[in-house]
């Protein structure tokens, strides 16, 4: 396992308002490790945003340590946190684009901070702007673009300063399915080109499916449970991952009669028709009320939802003979 | 009318003019950095801080709310003080200056205040500090609506500067005023009303194009 770069320990944030104090996060502890790309997934109001904030202090903890590179942040006088931002990319769900600047000085202004010299900027941008496949929009206004390609503006400028972390804050949420698979495709490829390490936080499971290697699941302020997304995507241990995993599988009508159970593979055993054979073994049929296939981390996974018969022995045979051959199996 | 009667009405336009120009500068290098600090320094600021907003909102509440011919009387001797006598253009341009001033600062708040905290959070985020974000971030994004405000600002320092003309403050509403209101002249009266019409729709049609020029948010279509 690569060294870590990013570690949250014991990390509470709590808001006082009017209506009296909220604790937005309660004592996480997580740890990413360099390269990873790393999804942080909860409801709307489960703090994952303010979890976001703490790792580069736009929002402070109330208790707690977030160290990035080595470094403590709360440790940091405002210079130096400035300085260390300047390592830590950020994009936003609504882009936050400068309006009245075009694109290519968009991208140019984090180097303006960072004082670096106009001419080497607008070379640095105009590369990025390539990566991005936006060098021809470079003297365009950004309300000109589409919202992918304001998306995209906003990726190559918080790269501009080579940063070694790539924050996203629901950076897709705003964007139709076929634009939100396209940016996760160029947040991978930026992964994978500059080794940058990226935190994802967002409330859909197909984005953590689609890019991430890992995931935390923030319930309500707590961690529910984190792992690699494999994982939790066969085996979700906690109320909250279980309710993520299955939200788009889950049918709540017709599941009432009979035993359901969900499988998940991520193996080669989706080859062998291992519910033609469950069938013909016990004579008894099952009903199959959803399946699906998904690519997690670049592997075919399967899921599927059964229902057994009544019957509690021949259920629980079933469910040993699926277990045999490899199989997640989850009551649900 | 006659020749004396037009040169005077020009002096009078060259007047207003002066004294609307050089107010509303005066006016903008007291209440552009007000309403920046007001902006910086409000609950949801960059760098909140009570007192120093409290002190500020409550002084420019105050300036704001006496009414325009009061204050004018009211600062005569900061007037003579500064400029050595209390009647004429040069010296209106003091209390124009007092008046406009609280007013601006306001026009600059509403401006900044419109900024979308997202693009000063993603400016925060790249480690840009209190200065940049005013300058680059702030002034820059709200600057179409920092012209609409300064035209205001202008028509609004304008009209008081023909309210002036009660006191003697010189230009076309001293003209008004001596020659529509005492003497009766309805004529004289008559063109100044114009001609302060003019310049009011002159300064608006110059600030509204000047705004629209820089604003890039809607140049709608692609390239």
């Amino acid at each position: 396992m690569s060294e870590a770069i990013i570690e949250i320990k014991d990390l509470s944030k709590r808001f006082e308002t009017k209506e009296g104090a909220v604790d937005a996060l309660k004592n996480i502890s997580l740890t990413i490790h360099k390269g990873d790309i790393y999804g942080i997934i909860g409801m709307s109001g489960a703090g994952k945003s303010t979890l976001v904030r703490c790792l580069n202090f736009l929002e402070k903890p109330t208790s707690g340590t977030v160290t990035v590179e080595g470094e403590e942040l709360s440790s940091l006088d405002h210079r130096q946190l400035r300085k260390k931002r300047t390592g830590i990319g950020m994009i936003f769900q609504s882009f936050n684009l400068l309006m009245q600047r075009s694109v290519i000085d968009n991208v140019c202004f984090p180097l303006e901070i960072a004082g670096e010299n106009k001419k080497n900027a607008r070379k640095r941008a105009a590369e990025l702007l390539e990566v991005v496949g936006l060098s021809d929009k470079q003297s365009a206004y950004p309300a000109q673009l589409s919202g992918g390609q304001q998306q995209r503006v906003a990726i190559a400028r918080a790269l501009a300063t080579n940063p070694r972390i790539l924050l996203c804050d629901e950076a897709t949420s705003a964007l139709d399915p076929n634009t939100t698979k396209s940016i996760l495709e160029l947040l991978r490829d930026i992964n994978q080109k500059y080794g940058i390490t990226i935190v994802i936080i967002t409330h859909s499971m197909s984005v953590v499916e689609e890019v991430c290697t890992h995931v935390a699941i923030i319930d309500n302020g707590n961690l529910a449970e984190s792992g690699r997304v494999t994982d939790v995507f066969a085996h979700p241990k906690s109320e909250a991952g279980k309710a993520l995993v299955l939200r788009d599988s889950r049918t709540a009508d017709g599941m009432k009669e009979g035993r359901p159970i969900r499988i998940a593979f991520v193996s080669n055993s989706s080859y062998e028709p291992v519910i033609a054979n469950l069938v013909l073994e016990f004579k008894t049929p099952v009903n199959i009320m959803y399946a699906n296939t998904k690519d997690v981390e670049g592997i075919a996974a399967g899921e599927m939802l059964l229902t057994l018969p009544e019957d509690k022995t021949i259920g629980d045979r079933m469910i040993q003979y699926l277990k045999d051959r490899g199989l997640d199996v989850e009551e649900i | 009318m006659d020749e004396g009667m037009a040169l005077m009405l020009v002096e009078g336009i060259r007047d207003t003019l002066l004294m609307t120009v050089v107010s509303t500068f005066f006016a903008y290098v007291i209440g552009l950095p007000l309403g920046i600090v007001l902006v910086v320094t409000s609950k949801n600021g960059l760098k909140p801080n009570a007192p120093v907003y409290k002190t500020l909102d409550f002084i420019v509440n105050i300036l704001r709310s006496v009414p325009f011919l009061i204050l004018l009387i009211t600062v005569i001797p900061i007037t003579k003080f500064i400029v050595g006598k209390s009647y004429g253009s040069a010296a209106t341009i003091v209390p124009l200056t007092i008046a406009a001033a609280p007013f601006v600062a306001r026009l600059v708040e509403q401006s900044l205040a419109e900024v979308d905290k997202g693009v000063i959070e993603a400016a925060q985020s790249m480690g840009a500090s209190t200065l940049t974000i005013v300058t680059k971030v702030l002034l820059a994004e709200s600057r179409t609506s920092l012209i609409v405000g300064s035209t205001i600002a202008t028509a609004t320092i304008l009209g008081y500067s023909a309210m002036a003309g009660v006191v003697g403050g010189g230009g076309l509403g001293d003209i008004a005023v001596r020659y529509g209101y005492y003497r009766y002249q309805t004529d004289v009266m008559f063109i100044t009303v114009i001609l302060l019409v003019a310049l009011v729709q002159l300064l608006q049609y110059i600030g509204m194009n000047i705004s629209r020029r820089f604003d890039k948010r809607n140049k709608g279509g692609s390239l």
